[in-house]
């Protein structure tokens, strides 16, 4: 019972009493799961249901285990699942190092803190951004910070609702392979909504269709 | 704390006191008030009403300058928007108009005053080349029987406000287009919009044009400084006798309050009756598939009326700077033969005591509605309530329902239970009157922040509180601060409030301005009238600038 991964055993998801999408799928730790379908198929839904962000009128049942634990009962920030949203959403009002640290367990103190930071901003190529205001970075800066911020709160499962589309096809390919390369290295999970077939290509697993 | 509580226990610490005021207003004015031994229910008190020969004179003034004000102001903002929306000169105008809002009534009513009384500075500057006046000519203008300086007070203060709500409720009539389309179609800019956007604005700003119509039926402040004297309105005759020594006068206040409440009711059901017939009439318009409003002569006719108001509320505060500098000052000269700091010099004292006493009460209130407020709008986020057109009505009933019907009422109530008048009776008061204007401002950026920005902080391990203080907060400091200036000068303008639970112990800036209203002492009314101005307006300049300075490396906090 205890399979590592994130699983959706019979997820149901009714809007006002109306059923609106069902499914089971099971992904394997370091495996990218594609879920697509037309726009109001109910993919960010679909996400919602996963986070625990769905209200009425949205009804949620059936099973989402993560790494075993039945995560019904908890709220969105006991779940620790990250998530990335098409646009990056950065804090306007903390620098790009506070941004960071926001989601860094409570253990990590002082320099650790800071250097816990610094490395990660190393990590994707953006040294010494720490004191930056996000509303100066280009589009595919902040993602990169977005990516590490939500790494750096130690998740169990990635969730991804179409990232990439803001970006141009070049930094597209480069940013989506590091966002794979990051959730590998970790051994996340990760559900990735996407319009874009060449996504769900590179992402090589599993692809989900919803009408 | 259970914040899923909170709309509950604001409704209630906001209508109670209403509710609980109106018992308390009700009863004297049947023959019941305990404390001076009246247990027999009977209609005395109105029979003495009746036998007042001020009441028929009283009772008209109430209804025509409230209605009318309310009409006036309403048609000048309507033709406004219908002619100007959307142009650069609107633009200026209506940022020229958002500091006026916060110009508490008392003040421009002075300004008002000073500006076209029979020695002031609109005279002076006619007199004498063009009316030969060499003395301040015998005529009634402030306070005249019929309500015109009255009305017209009442109408300079009422155009921003309703303005600013017009403005709020466009974004959500999707007005552009709709005004394209009905242009597109042959009509003229002023018979596009009201054909096409003003059924849909109107109908989002139907609740404060009637807190418009109940305020300007009702207003003490304003009627003290502009209204008639002999007969005064109702309103102010209710208050005259409340604080008449003999307590037996509190059933006849009662009874004129009872009155006053009634014909309020009845304006109502007047008003919704006009709206009627002014639906009725539109759609036979639109039918008629008239497209002329009058084009480029409605635009310069309302510029011109809305321009007025405006340029009123502020000669009226230059002519009071003015005074309050005023050493002597000869008709009709138009300048001041001396100016002084004498007469700062000479109120200071007075006028330090009662600031200090005005920012605490207006503090505390503002913070403590402040808090309602959020918990209120954090509560509906959390557990996905939502305030239902029955809420939105509740929310504007302290602001509907007169403050001369329910307070004194209050007062009754303090009165049996023994509660002695005093400052935090006060602020209690206040937050009344100051939550529903606290609430309207932050709502709307309350609620369109973005909530995957608490999905984020929420998945990055951060508990609801967190991301309350930490992330909704810190990101809403502007709307915040705003809302806490709306609240901050709609404590500092209150009147009655302060005068009727306060028992007459608690000076404000503005218990102490209205009171001077009765005496002649222009250099005085001055000095007071420009220290309410500005103590309403500080906090607004603080709320623009105070963001900026925060966030000024946050870009993304510092848009428009
Ligand atoms: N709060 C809500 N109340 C009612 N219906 C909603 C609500 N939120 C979303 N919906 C509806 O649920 C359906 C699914 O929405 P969802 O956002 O999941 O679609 P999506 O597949 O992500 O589309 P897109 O590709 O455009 O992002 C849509 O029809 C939408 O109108
Ligand atoms: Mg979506």
């Amino acid at each position: 019972m205890d399979e590592p991964g994130l699983i959706l055993q019979d997820l149901r998801v009714t809007l006002s009493g109306k059923p609106m999408l069902r499914l089971s799928a099971h992904v394997a730790p370091g495996q990218v799961v594609s879920v697509m379908g037309p726009s109001g198929a109910g993919k960010s839904t679909l996400l919602g249901a996963v986070m625990g962000t769905l209200s009425p009128p949205f009804a949620v049942s059936g099973r989402i285990l993560l790494d075993g634990r039945d995560l019904a009962a908890l709220p969105v920030e006991a779940r620790q699942i990250g998530i990335l949203f098409q646009d990056p959403l950065l804090f306007p009002h903390l620098s790009v190092g506070s941004n960071l640290a926001f989601g860094l367990p409570r253990a990590l103190r002082g320099a650790a803190r800071r250097a816990a930071v610094e490395k990660a901003l190393a990590d994707v190529g953006l040294n010494g951004f720490a004191s930056r205001d996000p509303a100066t970075l280009s589009g595919g800066q902040k993602l990169r910070v977005a990516l590490m911020r939500t790494l750096l709160a130690a998740p169990c499962a990635l969730l991804l609702d179409e990232p990439f589309s803001s970006l141009d096809a070049d930094r597209r390919a480069q940013i989506r392979s590091l966002v794979f390369e990051r959730a590998r290295a970790a051994g996340l999970p990760v559900l990735m909504v996407t319009h874009d077939p060449a996504d769900a290509q590179a992402a090589g697993g599993l692809v989900i269709k919803l009408d | 704390m259970r914040l899923r509580a909170m709309p509950m226990l604001t409704l209630a610490l906001l209508l109670g006191p209403v509710l609980a005021g109106l018992v308390g207003t009700l009863a004297p004015a049947f023959g019941i008030l305990p404390v001076i031994g009246r247990v027999e229910p009977g209609v005395d008190a109105f029979r003495a009403l009746l036998a007042w020969p001020g009441l028929p004179g009283a009772v008209w003034l109430s209804m025509v300058t409230g209605l009318g004000a309310t009409v006036i102001s309403l048609v000048i903002v309507m033709l406004l928007v219908a002619c100007w929306s959307g142009t650069r000169s609107f633009a200026a105008f209506r940022r020229a108009l958002s500091p006026l809002l916060s110009v508490p009534h008392a003040a421009a009513a002075f300004g008002l005053a000073f500006l076209v009384a029979p020695s002031g500075l609109v005279v002076r500057l006619l007199s004498p080349w063009a009316t030969g006046w060499t003395q301040p000519p015998d005529l009634l203008i402030v306070q005249d029987p019929a309500g015109l300086s009255l009305m017209a007070g009442l109408v300079v203060k009422e155009v921003p406000f309703l303005l600013l709500m017009t403005l709020a409720a466009l974004g959500q009539a999707d007005a552009v287009r709709a005004e394209t389309v009905a242009r597109s179609l042959g009509h003229d800019r002023p018979a596009a919009w009201l054909k096409a956007v003003f059924p849909r604005v109107y109908a989002q700003i139907r609740l404060p044009v009637l807190v418009v119509l109940a305020f300007s039926m009702t207003v003490v402040d304003v009627a003290l400084i502009l209204g008639p004297n002999t007969p005064p309105t109702l309103a102010v005759q209710v208050v005259r006798w409340m604080n008449a020594p003999d307590l037996a006068m509190r059933l006849q206040a009662a009874a004129a309050a009872t009155l006053q409440l009634a014909l309020v009711v009845a304006a109502l059901g007047l008003w919704c009756l006009g709206e009627r017939v002014v639906a009725w009439l539109g759609r036979a318009w639109i039918w008629s598939g008239a497209r002329r409003a009058g084009g480029a002569i409605t635009a310069a006719l309302s510029l011109a009326l809305a321009g007025s108001a405006a340029l009123t509320v502020l000669a009226g505060l230059g002519v009071l700077a003015i005074w309050s500098f005023a050493g002597f000052w000869r008709f009709p000269s138009p300048w001041p033969d001396a100016m002084t700091l004498g007469n700062w010099v000479r109120h200071w004292p007075g006028v330090a005591e009662a600031l200090g006493t005005t920012i605490g009460i207006s503090a505390l209130s503002t913070f403590l509605a402040l808090v309602l407020a959020i918990g209120c709008l954090e509560a509906e986020h959390r557990h996905a309530l939502r305030l239902r057109a029955r809420g939105q009505w509740l929310l504007y009933l302290p602001l509907l329902a007169p403050q001369v019907a329910f307070l004194p009422g209050v007062q009754t109530w303090m009165l049996m239970l023994g509660v002695k008048g005093g400052v935090g009776a006060v602020v209690a008061a206040h937050v009344i009157f100051v939550f529903p204007y606290v609430f309207l401002s932050l709502g709307d950026p309350f609620r369109a922040w973005d909530a995957r920005q608490a999905t984020i902080a929420h998945s990055l391990g951060a508990g609801p509180d967190r991301v309350l203080w930490a992330v909704r907060l810190p990101m809403l400091l502007a709307p915040l601060l705003t809302a806490a200036a709306v609240g901050f000068a709609v404590s500092v303008g209150q009147y009655l409030p302060t005068l009727l639970i306060g028992g007459g112990r608690v000076q404000t800036v503005t218990t102490e301005a209205v009171a001077l209203a009765a005496g002649g002492d222009r250099r005085a009314i001055a000095v007071w009238a420009i220290v309410q101005t500005g103590l309403a307006l500080l906090p607004f300049a603080l709320a623009v600038g105070l963001p900026r300075l925060v966030w000024c490396n946050r870009r993304g906090l510092l848009h428009g």
